[in-house]
Formats: C-alpha cells, sequence, structure tokens
C-alpha cells in the first residue's frame, strides 16, 4: 500500500513541478514587469474565489455543461447511426462522404454568422456550433471503424448463417465500438473546445461568456484566466470519464495486446 | 453413393499490375462422406485460397464445387471454417461465441450446449472469459468448439495449429481426434506440416507450388493412436517430402 501510494507520487511528481515551476515564473515576471492589468496567480485565486463567493461560478459552469452536453449529446445521435450506415452501405458512402470531407475543415466558427441568422442570440446558437464542431470526427471514426473490421469476422459470422440484423447487431457494432468510444473522446474535445467562442454569442451565461465579459466589463484579467484554468480542469475531467468507458468489459478486447 | 464433396476443374486467379496471376490451376478431387482429407503444399501456393472456394466464400473462375451432389452457393453453417488466423469474436465471452451460431434453439439450450461443447474440448470453468483472457491454444480449443457445436458435416480447417508451438500443436491434434472418434464429421484440412498431415488424415494430396494443382495422392493406412515415429510412417513422410521437393 505504502510502495504504491509512493510509486504514484513519484508519477505525478515531475508534472506538479513543472506546473509549480511555471506559476512561479508567472508570478516572478508579473511582479519584475509591475503590471497594471495582467494578475498574479494570487489574484486569480481571489478572483476565482469572489465567483465562487457570488455563486455566478457555478452558474457558469452549469450553462456551459448543458450546452456542451445537448450539442454534443444531439451529435452522437446523429452521427453514430449515419457513420454506421456509411460504413456498411456502399451508396451511402460514396453519396455523403464528399460532402463530410468538404464541411469537416471549416471552422466552428466560420459557422457563427449562420447560427446568429438561423438561432439568434440564445442558447440554440451556441449548441448548434458544438454540434457542427463534434459531429464531423464521429461521423469519420464510426465510419472508419466499419470499414476496418477484420474480415475474419463477418466470414465468421456469415458462415454460421446469421441474418444481416444479427451480424449487423451482433458483430458489426461491438466490432466498432471502441472506435465509437474513439470518436466520442475527439468530439467531446472539440465540443468543449469551442465552447468559448460558442458562449460568445450566448446570452450571460457560461464559461466562454465570462471569459468575454470579464474581458469587455472592466478588464478583468483575473476572471478571464480564472475561466481559462477551469475550462482546461473540465475539458481534463470529461475526458477522463470518457476514457473509463474504454475500461467497460464489452471494448476492454481492444485495449489490451 | 455420390461424394460429400466433389471438386471439379476448379480454377482461380488474382488480377495485379501484371495481369493475371493463376492460383489454383485445375484441381479435382471428391471426399467420401466421414474422411479426413489433408492437402499439404509449399508456403504460398494458393492452399488457403483453395479452400476458401471449397467452403463458399470466394467462387471460382472456372470449375464446381459440389456438396452432397448438389453445387455449393456460398457458405453455410453445413460446414464450418476454421482459419489459419482464428475468428472468435473478442467482443463475446467463450459461452456467447459458442451460443452465436445456435439458430432456433431455446435459449436455455443454446447455453447447455455451448457448455457441453466448451467442456468438450477442456474449455470447462472458463465459459464467462473473454477471448483475450485465454491462451493462443485455448483460443483453438474455443474456435474448435464453435465449429463443432452447431455440428457441421464439414469442418473445413485452414492451417488451425500453426499459429501454436509443437507440443501444443500435438496435444490438440490428439484432441482433435478424440473428438472425431465420438462425432464422425468430414474433414479438409490445409497444412503445411506433413506430420500433421500423417498423424490426422486418411488420404493426403500434395499442391504443386502456385499456381496450385495436385501433385500426388497419398493414402494413409494407419491406425488411430498413430504412431508417428514408426518406419511406414516415417517412409510416408519421406516421400511426402521427396514430392514437395524437400
Amino acid at each position: 500500500m505504502k510502495r504504491a501510494a509512493q510509486s504514484t507520487l513519484w508519477k505525478v511528481l515531475p508534472s506538479v513541478t513543472v506546473i509549480a515551476a511555471l506559476i512561479g515564473l508567472w508570478w516572478l515576471v508579473v511582479d519584475l514587469t509591475r503590471s497594471a492589468i495582467f494578475p498574479t496567480p494570487w489574484q486569480v485565486v481571489q478572483g476565482t474565489v469572489e465567483l465562487i463567493r457570488d455563486g455566478t461560478l457555478w452558474q457558469h459552469i452549469g450553462a456551459s455543461l448543458m450546452r456542451v452536453g445537448t450539442g454534443f449529446g444531439l451529435a452522437v445521435l446523429f452521427a453514430v447511426p449515419l457513420g454506421l450506415w456509411m460504413g456498411w452501405v456502399r451508396g451511402a458512402f460514396s453519396t455523403l462522404n464528399p460532402i463530410f470531407q468538404i464541411l469537416r475543415p471549416i471552422s466552428p466558427i466560420a459557422w457563427i454568422p449562420i447560427a446568429i441568422l438561423w438561432f439568434g442570440v440564445g442558447d440554440e446558437s451556441p449548441i448548434f456550433l458544438i454540434f457542427m464542431s463534434s459531429v464531423f470526427p464521429m461521423v469519420v471514426q464510426t465510419t472508419a471503424g466499419v470499414h476496418t473490421i477484420e474480415r475474419r469476422y463477418l466470414r465468421a459470422a456469415e458462415n454460421f448463417g446469421v441474418s444481416r440484423y444479427t451480424l449487423f447487431r451482433r458483430v458489426v457494432i461491438p466490432a466498432v465500438l471502441p472506435q465509437i468510444i474513439v470518436g466520442m473522446r475527439i468530439g467531446l474535445g472539440v465540443a468543449w473546445l469551442v465552447v468559448v467562442a460558442a458562449e460568445m454569442i450566448a446570452l450571460r451565461s457560461g464559461l466562454g461568456y465570462l471569459i468575454i465579459d470579464s474581458r469587455n466589463a472592466g478588464n478583468r484579467y483575473d476572471l478571464v484566466i480564472s475561466g481559462m484554468v477551469i475550462i482546461g480542469l473540465i475539458g481534463l475531467s470529461l475526458d477522463g470519464i470518457m476514457r473509463l468507458l474504454e475500461g467497460l468489459r464489452i471494448v476492454r478486447w481492444r485495449y489490451v495486446r | 453413393m455420390s461424394a460429400k464433396i466433389a471438386v471439379k476443374g476448379l480454377k482461380k486467379g488474382f488480377e495485379n499490375d501484371q495481369g493475371s496471376l493463376p492460383v489454383v490451376n485445375d484441381v479435382s478431387f471428391e471426399v467420401a462422406d466421414g474422411e479426413f482429407v489433408a492437402f499439404v503444399g509449399p508456403s504460398g501456393c494458393g492452399k488457403t485460397t483453395l479452400m476458401n472456394i471449397i467452403a463458399g466464400f470466394d467462387p471460382p473462375d472456372e470449375g464446381t464445387v459440389k456438396i452432397d451432389g448438389s453445387f455449393a452457393r456460398g457458405p453455410s453453417a453445413k460446414g464450418i471454417l476454421i482459419s489459419q488466423h482464428g475468428s472468435v469474436f473478442p467482443w463475446l465471452t467463450v459461452q456467447q461465441n459458442l451460443m452465436f451460431g445456435l439458430n432456433g434453439h431455446a435459449p436455455s439450450d443454446k447455453e447447455q450446449l455451448a457448455d457441453h461443447y466448451a467442456a468438450i474440448v477442456g474449455l470447462k470453468g472458463f465459459e464467462m472469459s473473454y477471448p483475450h483472457e485465454l491462451s493462443g491454444g485455448m483460443l483453438k480449443r474455443a474456435e474448435l468448439a464453435r465449429a463443432l457445436v452447431v455440428k457441421p458435416e464439414i469442418l473445413y480447417m485452414d492451417e488451425p495449429f500453426s499459429a501454436l508451438d509443437a507440443l501444443l500443436s500435438f496435444r490438440m491434434r490428439k484432441e482433435l481426434l478424440r473428438i472425431l472418434d465420438e462425432e464422425r464429421h468430414t474433414v479438409v484440412l490445409i497444412t503445411h506440416d506433413v506430420e500433421e498431415a500423417i498423424h490426422l488424415a486418411d488420404r493426403i494430396f500434395v499442391l504443386s507450388a502456385r499456381p496450385a494443382r495436385i501433385q500426388a495422392t497419398f493414402e494413409v493406412p494407419f491406425e488411430h493412436p498413430r504412431k508417428l515415429s514408426s518406419p511406414e510412417a516415417q517412409q510416408l513422410k519421406d516421400r511426402i517430402l521427396r514430392e514437395l521437393g524437400a
């Protein structure tokens, strides 16, 4: 037990040291340059405490999570069945893939004017932007997952004379599931990445709004950085949750070996 | 009575940059019901292609395959292929794998049958294990059990034990013979191991280098259990090896 704790300590020690050094450097540079605007780490902590005390931090986190959850959830519901279909039906792939390949490289930020035009300024626009950002990686991963199913498994199923429905349900979907999870990890990562841009057009809530508003209303850079750090930490936690899916028994086969 | 498997004039080639590459060249043979035949041939001679055609996975360019007197149209559960690289579904447990091909049984019967065949191949206690939790030899047993549980009339075995070490391969062969002693199947085995063919088969076809054609046929007139170190077995092995150009 003691040894395990010691080994964990040795594992995290280098990164903790680097983070501490960076914070120290930041503090030193701000002190030396006597910056009137850029905050010290301590001011960021104080700003964060202020946000926690007046309760606005939780509202912003809740609003961002709601938008990302909705946009990403809709993207999963859309992308996974579509990706399976495109992977399985050659005609669907040859018809739809070019469209996705054209839409995929367009930055979600480019959709902002269209989002405002279609949905106005409110929750729908950021949800739409988050949907647009996360749907493509998931479609691509799921389709690629179907295309890369090893032929020996499909042949084995064919050999036992199972119906096409059974083949799809018991071979194709479980074989692709690990790839779907990878797509979901990437999709959620991108969704969270664009939350700031998406909430530039949000109505007075969300971590993105917090950052923009803190900058616009009084140069509160302590709150800007606080918002940034919180986005980073929540992003890390969301990725951790997605990684838990990789531990499910039905997909663990993909990660052993 | 007609043969269980009747193959006539099979030809198959693959297109490549240089044109058509012939892989199987005019192969004809018959297998009687309950017979165990083995094909031996040099590496890359077209053995697997031949097996895929016989088992119904690939169409030949020319020639016919008849099973019980009818033309074979694609793969069916009547003949199960055990492939070289294994095809046990890694996302299913041993029991679920064994139940996979059991259509038309009640769920409780499926479980019972699956567990019975898991026990037959020596996987009792591993029914709920996933393939990645098993050793290479156990995986082969699971694959064999999954094929046997649907009671196929024919087993197509494409180098089934080639990935195993010599000792394990020998054990698996003995296991297979024990099972075949209890429930008779017609077996077509493909192997590069002459000793394995002599150990298991009633008849051995020697294939030529690519494009594969049947170059010689040997009867294996020894009773089971066979003693591979006997002078007769050694003599047969030497003759087959000579035929293979070794």
